[in-house]
Order: structure tokens, then C-alpha cells, then sequence
């Protein structure tokens, strides 16, 4: 008799300005074995801590992603500043520094479409607070590949603009504050 | 049983279109990293208004005409002066002092592209009295951003940019000293290009061609696949001696590949590397 492997979650996160205030509840909450790929927007110059500020609020290390890195279970693998974050089929990262997308490098559409062609239904994208609408495209591709998609609650949000656009690209993502989209997280490793 | 396995036909219209480059050009994208080139080849198929990537691909093969402008979107073109200075301060005070002991020296600037990393570099070596007697061989397989690269000509709204780079990168004097601006472009200096071999070369299909003592790579090798990374590095590899310098990317790393045996650490956070003795 086997027990079942827990189903394969990739996580693809993406948030703008008050995504740190969200990630300060949803960090903490999350379990370790968790594969999570992530882009803010944050300006170059000021982004170097980012991975170890990101790192020291919940179990799970954070580091910037290297090219070709393997995308893997355990850690938050973070967008460097100033490159594109890509998810490759054969599951490593590789960086773009082509041009900015929305005015946005890292862009978190091109994070969510690239993972959504890599990993199909095995895609959770999850969308924080931002003033633009980076990430609805993106979270719309997921969602049409059979991922899933998750907003936080925009009354929870510092600006509600960026998870408001993906709620009218993705009318039935599952909204939630910040605490519960770590649960709501975590729940995907035991689905079958 | 399960059912024969297909190929999803996009994916399946890419490798199509890429063979077809490949078979009638010789321009080789097979092994570039699938998810950023299919982002790009869908641009391109937007902007030469094809509906599919089959069309642009039968255009491809019957007006060759476009090829040119299917290269501009395939390769990558974006870039700035100085970018990342903490690595052109890095060469500035602890790779140019080595480099200054030979009589002559030899830089490969790989994958040049429109010329922003060798106009930094030419500067630099000038900055440092090395660059009488330095030769630079900037390659790249797109004939129309080595054209750019020798003209030198960058549009005046990116020198904010590059002028802040410069001086992040250690330079005493200013970056103003190497240009003049006019009809909004800058042009820079023709001495800064009286030392460069401009050529045609590919990393995919080409061989050394010379011993260097540096090679600068930078966000080039990001849009390879492992395999293709690994050509590469070879041919780096073969290019410099003993104790020479290969500068990659801030976010490439040796540390996936078996090239990396041949290179050892020179300044980890910069990504310069050495040349092992064999």
C-alpha cells in the first residue's frame, strides 16, 4: 500500500505597492514544503534586502533567483530587481531583461503566463495589494489552463486597484484576506 | 493505455518556425529557453500582422525580407550603459590592475548587441590608461545591432540613466567627456570604436576565434537553455588562458553547469570569474 504523494502546488505570487503589509500575515502562515515564485515591484536600487527581509517572516527562506535556478518545494524563489521572472517547461527560472511590461520589470503577468504554460492545473496564482493592473492578464491565462486563482480581499488591501483587475478578469477567484489566502494555501498540498 | 503523446501545437509551431530559421538561414534559436523566445516570437507575429506562427513562418521562407526584422525581435536588444556599476567598479579596481601587466590586451565582448556594454568598457579601459593597447572584439549574429553598436548613437533621454551608472562605477571624470549630444541622441566618440573588431558571430553554431584576456558576457546567457549555456561557456572556456576573466550577468551563475570545474571565483557578488590552470 503507497500513500498518495501530496499533489505538486506551484504558487505564483505577485503584488505591488502594501503587498509587503499582506505578506507580513501571509508569510508567516504558510507551510514549508510549499514552491512559491515571487514578483513585487519594487525600485532596483532599493530591493537587495528584499529576499532576506522577505526570508525572516515566516518558515519558508527566500532568495533571489539565480537564472536557470530549479523551481523547487521549499523556498520563495524572489524576482531580482530589474529582470523579468520566467517559469521554463522543464520547471527552472530563467530572467529577461526585456523591455518593462505596464511600466513594470519584474512584470507579474509574465511571472503567471509562463507558469501557466509550465504547470497547467498545478498553478495557485495569488494576487496582493498594487495600484496598476499588472497581474490580471496573467491570472486570466492561469485560470483559462486550469490553475487556480486567488485574490486578497481588496478591503484588506492598501490599494485595491490590483486585486479589483483581477477580480473582473477572473470573476471566480477565491477572495480572502491575507491570513486565510495562507490557509487557502496550505490546503492545496493535501488536495488530491 | 494511454494515447499516443502530442505535441501541443503551438509548442510544435515555435520548433517548426525555429528549424525553418535554422534550415534556410542559419540562425540557430533552437536551444534559447523556450518561455521568453515564445514571447517574443508571438510579438513578432503581431507586429508582422500573421495570424498563426505557421504564417510568419511561410513568409519567413517565401519573402525573405522579413528575416531582419524576425531577428530584431528574437534576439534582445535591451540595454544601458554601465548597468549594474558595482560590476565596472569591480573590473575598474581589481581586474583592470591585472590586465594592465601585459603588453597587449585582448576583450571578447560576446553578444554585444546594440553596443551599451562595449561603449562602457571602451570607457573604462581608456579611464584606466589601458585602452592604446587593448584590442575589443564585439560579436554578435544580429547584423543590425552591430550596426548600431558602430554607430554609437543612444538616444539622449536613457543618458540621465547612463551618466548616474558611470559614476556609480567609480569614474573621476564625466560620462559627458565621451559624447555630444544634438537633434536628441547622443553620439558617441569614434576614438572609443578605433580599437574594435566588430563581427559576426554566433555562440549557438560559431568556434573561438582568438585568445582573450576577458570576456564580458552580460544577460546573454539568460536566454539559452542549459545546453546552449554550456556551448557557450565552452567556447569562453577555450578563449581565455590561464588567470584570464570572464564577467557574466548579476544573475548568471557558473553553478549549474560543468564548465564551471574550468573557472573559479574571482568576486562572487559581481559574477567575474577565473580561469583555472589545466
Amino acid at each position: 500500500v503507497s500513500i498518495d504523494a501530496p499533489r505538486p502546488c506551484w504558487v505564483v505570487m505577485g503584488g505591488s505597492a502594501g503587498s509587503v503589509a499582506a505578506l507580513e500575515k501571509l508569510l508567516p502562515g504558510l507551510r514549508p514544503e510549499l514552491a512559491v515564485a515571487l514578483v513585487l515591484h519594487i525600485p532596483p536600487r532599493r530591493a537587495s534586502q528584499l529576499a532576506a527581509v522577505l526570508g525572516a517572516m515566516g518558515p519558508l527562506p527566500a532568495k533571489e533567483v539565480d537564472d536557470k535556478e530549479p523551481f523547487r518545494p521549499g523556498a520563495i524563489y524572489v524576482a531580482p530587481p530589474d529582470y523579468h521572472l520566467l517559469v521554463e517547461p522543464d520547471l527552472m527560472f530563467s530572467l529577461s531583461t526585456e523591455a518593462p511590461e505596464l511600466f513594470s520589470r519584474p512584470s507579474i503577468n509574465i511571472l503567471f503566463e509562463t507558469a501557466a504554460r509550465a504547470l497547467g492545473p498545478g498553478v495557485a496564482a495569488v494576487v496582493l495589494s498594487g495600484a496598476n493592473a499588472d497581474g490580471a492578464r496573467g491570472a486570466a491565462e492561469v485560470r483559462a489552463r486550469g490553475g487556480r486563482v486567488f485574490v486578497q480581499a481588496p478591503t484588506t488591501a492598501e490599494y485595491a486597484t490590483m486585486p479589483q483587475a483581477v477580480l473582473s478578469a477572473c470573476p471566480d477567484a477565491v477572495v480572502l484576506p491575507p491570513e486565510r489566502l495562507a490557509v487557502a494555501l496550505n490546503a492545496l498540498l493535501d488536495a488530491v | 493505455m494511454s494515447a499516443p503523446r502530442q505535441k501541443d501545437p503551438d509548442v510544435l509551431e515555435v520548433q517548426l518556425l525555429l528549424d525553418a530559421l535554422y534550415h534556410r538561414f542559419g540562425y540557430d534559436f533552437r536551444r534559447y529557453a523556450p518561455a521568453s523566445l515564445r514571447r517574443r516570437v508571438h510579438q513578432a507575429c503581431v507586429h508582422l500582422k500573421c495570424a498563426t506562427i505557421s504564417e510568419l513562418q511561410g513568409r519567413l521562407l517565401h519573402e525573405s525580407e522579413i528575416l531582419d526584422q524576425l531577428l530584431g525581435f528574437l534576439t534582445v536588444q535591451v540595454s544601458e550603459m554601465f548597468r549594474d556599476p558595482a560590476y565596472y567598479r569591480a573590473l575598474r579596481e581589481r581586474v583592470l590592475p591585472h590586465l594592465a601587466t601585459f603588453p597587449t590586451v585582448k576583450v571578447w565582448v560576446a553578444g554585444c548587441s546594440s553596443g551599451e556594454e562595449l561603449y562602457s568598457l571602451a570607457i573604462l579601459f581608456r579611464e584606466e590608461g589601458l585602452f592604446d593597447r587593448t584590442v575589443f572584439y564585439a560579436t554578435d549574429i544580429n547584423p543590425h545591432a552591430l550596426a548600431k553598436a558602430e554607430a554609437g548613437i543612444y538616444p539622449l533621454d536613457q543618458i540621465r540613466l547612463f551618466t548616474e551608472n558611470h559614476r556609480g562605477s567609480g569614474a573621476a571624470g564625466s560620462l559627458s567627456d565621451y559624447y555630444s549630444a544634438g537633434y536628441g541622441v547622443a553620439s558617441f566618440d569614434k576614438a572609443l570604436r578605433s580599437r574594435v573588431v566588430f563581427s559576426d558571430h554566433s555562440l549557438a553554431t560559431d568556434e573561438v576565434f582568438a585568445e582573450v584576456h576577458l570576456v564580458s558576457c552580460r544577460n546573454v546567457l539568460i536566454y539559452f537553455e542549459r545546453a546552449l549555456q554550456d556551448r557557450a561557456l565552452r567556447l569562453f572556456r577555450d578563449a581565455l588562458p590561464h588567470n584570464g576573466f570572464l564577467g557574466l550577468g548579476s544573475r548568471e551563475s557558473l553553478r549549474f553547469s560543468p564548465e564551471s570545474a574550468a573557472f573559479e571565483d574571482f568576486d562572487r557578488e559581481n559574477r567575474i570569474y577565473r580561469r583555472r590552470g589545466s
